[in-house]
């Protein structure tokens, strides 16, 4: 896949870190800041700027989970997997998003609107099981309150 | 009077901001309204501290956003009849008391964004002290003296590798701190950096000092968006106040601080492959030696210690070695900080002298187990870990008597288990996860964990074989024996100590092909007690493969050729027919 991006958008980026060197990850990061994703034409014309081969900048962004190299949805489910979450349900919490939204994990909902992906331990450990939408922790989740939340954000739109 | 709202992250997650904007809302006759960090007690979580000149300090718990009017009250009336309700009970107020604060001492008492409130409570006051009055070599020998050894699951001796930096020549050296804080279950630096992050600043500042560093780095994992929030506003404070930047104090001593985010890599948190990713590469592990004392960041002498290790520092320095040395045991000196979670009442942070015993943390402390269930074992350690099984319960908290038992002491992370947690599907917990974070490097690592993970997922489905815990035994040690960093080293200290301690377990699941816990999915058989069913068809109607048959106000049944074992019927079932066995 290889969607068309306006490509300027990174420009600010490059102009203040391209030549700093060990700052790879932190470009990549501002990257997917920006267009939600890291498009292969933005690695193309960071591997320009920076003089860093294509296959090491792909070796990175595939290195690290917080990367990703397709669009997400609107709202990003991050489910945590950790040790406490484990130990209080948090199965139950990914079955019921799954079929509340009909995706797998890595997966987005036809409408653009949901994207699942589990998570390692977020750190909200006493609250568990936890989950982030975006920039938000839900924490003590059940089924019912995870259906709650999803139907919410859901009826925002 | 004051109101604070205590709002890190797992704060907010409950709802403390929430509580905020309705307290602003109202009318609190002239009281300030702030906030604080995390003040640890995260079981009673949103908490709202009242101060008044004079008065004991008023703590609220479990506060929602319909209690706001009741607290706007209370500040205009003083009655306290209005806030009782939401006072927190002298049960639960012991949870504070019976610790011992050093690394969490400001901790949801002190406004993290406020410069001022750490000052107050003699921040920067410990770098005074070292800048102006002492040399590196003493800083070194205070911290020999007080037994501080790396809180980040290693326990190595502080002044040992400040040490080695200091001697290794050049001027362009690094002081890092790692805030990677990957262990799952595991909040404590998560705690320490949204709640009092000038400490962390001093503390590595002073590490700096010691060491002879210029610039000093904090890495940071990507999950932690507010401690990464905050941290950068001390950071700008810090500097503007002259706290960091060019001759701190007016001395000849310079530091410049930054931040560098993780990508999720749980590997990252080992010191080495940590570098690679601060020199923006994939974070795979360097042979040791040389160490980062001789050559780590840019290949430059560097120290690397976790926040915990830090936020010890400036306490050490203002009351010296000997008060952190004259607190736990012979080889363990000082407190830790533990996260307690899972099957316990009272989760949350829990600093203690290092000599309590794990009963001490979780049932005096903890409370003991949710639900009065059985207590099963504790996780220690994260994915490096073991779990410790219930009898040995009075184990001491120390390096070497942990260590003993197969389990470490780790970053902090205690997970709490009873009899409905399977041990067999932790060790494979913990492989599942190991085998993901391998970062593929070295074989034993990255086969190994694979070979373990399939093993381990063919004994939780019922398909063991005679012979798999001794093939599982051999590649541990074969693993051990040949990983190249400490990911590998520990990764099958989880199925070492659940082979040690529940092999039963083991042999349940490959023998009789059963899963005492009745976790494990393959092995579990769903069934309705005819006696118990009202015929009510919920659960029928539930079930997402129309496993369940019978009529209205007639007992149901459960096909068990359809059935998926999702659940879904024993979370229906309102009058206990549902039996999972």
């Amino acid at each position: 896949m290889n969607e068309r991006v306006d490509l300027d958008l990174i420009n600010p980026v490059l102009d203040e870190l391209a030549q700093v060197k060990g700052s790879l990850i932190t470009i990549l990061q501002k990257t997917q800041d920006i267009y939600g994703y890291l498009p292969k034409d933005a690695i193309v014309r960071i591997s320009e700027r920076t003089g860093i081969a294509e296959s090491e900048i792909m070796g990175v962004a595939t290195f690290y989970t917080q990367f990703r190299l397709t669009p997400v949805g609107k709202y990003l489910i991050m489910l945590c997997q950790g040790t406490a979450c484990h130990v209080n349900s948090s199965e139950l919490i990914l079955q019921t998003i799954k079929d509340e939204l009909g995706i797998e994990d890595g997966e987005t909902t036809e409408d653009g609107l949901f994207s699942l992906k589990c998570v390692a331990c977020l750190g909200c450990c006493s609250l568990s099981p936890v989950m982030m939408i975006n920039e938000n922790t839900y924490g003590s989740l059940t089924p019912e309150k995870t259906k709650k939340i999803l139907k919410e954000l859901r009826e925002a739109e | 009077m004051k109101i604070v709202v205590g709002e890190g992250s797992c704060g907010i997650a409950a709802g403390a901001e929430k509580v905020r904007q309705a307290l602003a809302q109202q009318d609190l006759n002239g009281a300030t309204l702030t906030i604080a960090g995390c003040v640890g007690m995260c079981y009673l979580e949103p908490i709202v501290d009242i101060y008044e000149d004079g008065k004991e300090l008023k703590r609220l718990v479990r506060v929602t956003e319909n209690d706001a009017q009741k607290i706007a009250e209370y500040t205009q009336t003083g009655d306290e009849s209005a806030i009782e309700s939401l006072l927190v009970s002298d049960e639960d107020k012991q949870f504070l008391e019976k610790q011992t604060r050093i690394a969490l001492r400001r901790c949801g008492i002190i406004n993290p964004d406020e410069l001022s409130d750490f000052l107050e409570a003699d921040g920067y006051t410990a770098l005074k002290k070292v800048v102006c009055e002492m040399t590196p070599e003493q800083v070194i020998d205070v911290i020999k003296t007080s037994g501080l050894a790396g809180r980040g699951g290693a326990g190595f001796p502080t002044w040992f590798k400040w040490n080695a930096a200091r001697q290794s020549e050049g001027e362009e050296k690094y002081l890092i701190c790692n805030a990677d804080e990957g262990d799952p279950g595991a909040f404590m630096d998560r705690a320490v950096i949204e709640s009092d992050p000038h400490t962390l600043i001093e503390g590595m500042l002073i590490g700096a000092y010691a060491i002879g560093a210029k610039n000093a780095v904090v890495y940071v994992r990507a999950e932690y968006p507010l401690a990464i929030k905050r941290l950068e506003r001390a950071i700008e404070q810090a500097t503007a106040a002259g706290y960091l930047g060019d001759n701190i104090f007016g001395t000849d001593f310079s530091c410049k601080m930054t931040i560098k985010a993780g990508a999720g890599a749980f590997v990252c948190g080992e010191e080495t492959a940590l570098i690679e990713s601060l020199e923006g590469h994939r974070g795979m592990p360097r042979l040791k030696p040389p160490f980062p004392a001789q050559s780590g960041y840019w290949r430059k002498p560097s120290n690397i210690n976790n926040v915990e290790t830090f936020a010890n520092v400036s306490w050490i320095i203002n009351n010296g070695g000997e008060a952190f040395a004259a607190m736990g045991t012979e080889g363990s000196k000082g407190t830790k900080v533990f996260a307690v979670t899972g099957k316990v009442k009272r989760s949350g942070l829990v600093e203690i002298p290092m000599g309590k015993t794990l009963r001490d943390v979780i049932f005096d402390i903890g409370g003991g187990m949710k639900g009065d269930k059985a207590f099963k074992a504790v996780q220690m350690g994260g994915p490096s870990g073991g779990c410790i099984p219930a009898d040995l319960i009075d184990t001491v908290i120390d390096y070497k008597a942990l260590g003993a038992t197969g389990a470490i002491m780790g970053s902090g992370g205690m997970v709490v288990m009873d009899e409905s947690t399977c041990m067999v599907g932790m060790a494979k917990f913990f492989l599942d996860f190991t085998a993901k974070e391998s970062c593929g490097k070295c074989i034993h690592c990255r086969i190994g964990t694979k070979r373990m993970l399939e093993i381990l997922t063919r004994i939780t489905e019922g398909n063991g074989q005679p012979g798999d815990v001794e093939l599982l035994e051999e590649l541990c040690y074969g693993i051990k024996d040949g990983a190249l960093c400490g990911l590998g080293q520990t990764a099958p200290n989880p199925v070492l100590t659940t082979i040690k301690y529940f092999r039963d377990e083991y042999e349940a699941h490959i023998n009789d092909k059963k899963c005492p816990s009745g976790e494990c999915s393959a092995l579990i058989e769903y069934s309705i007690d005819a006696d118990k069913c009202r015929g009510c068809t919920l659960c029928a109607r539930n079930c997402p493969v129309g496993a369940i048959s019978g009529t209205v106000k007639n007992p149901h049944t459960i096909d068990v050729n359809k059935c998926i074992k999702c659940g879904k019927c024993l979370q229906s079932c309102r009058f206990g027919a549902v039996v999972k066995r």
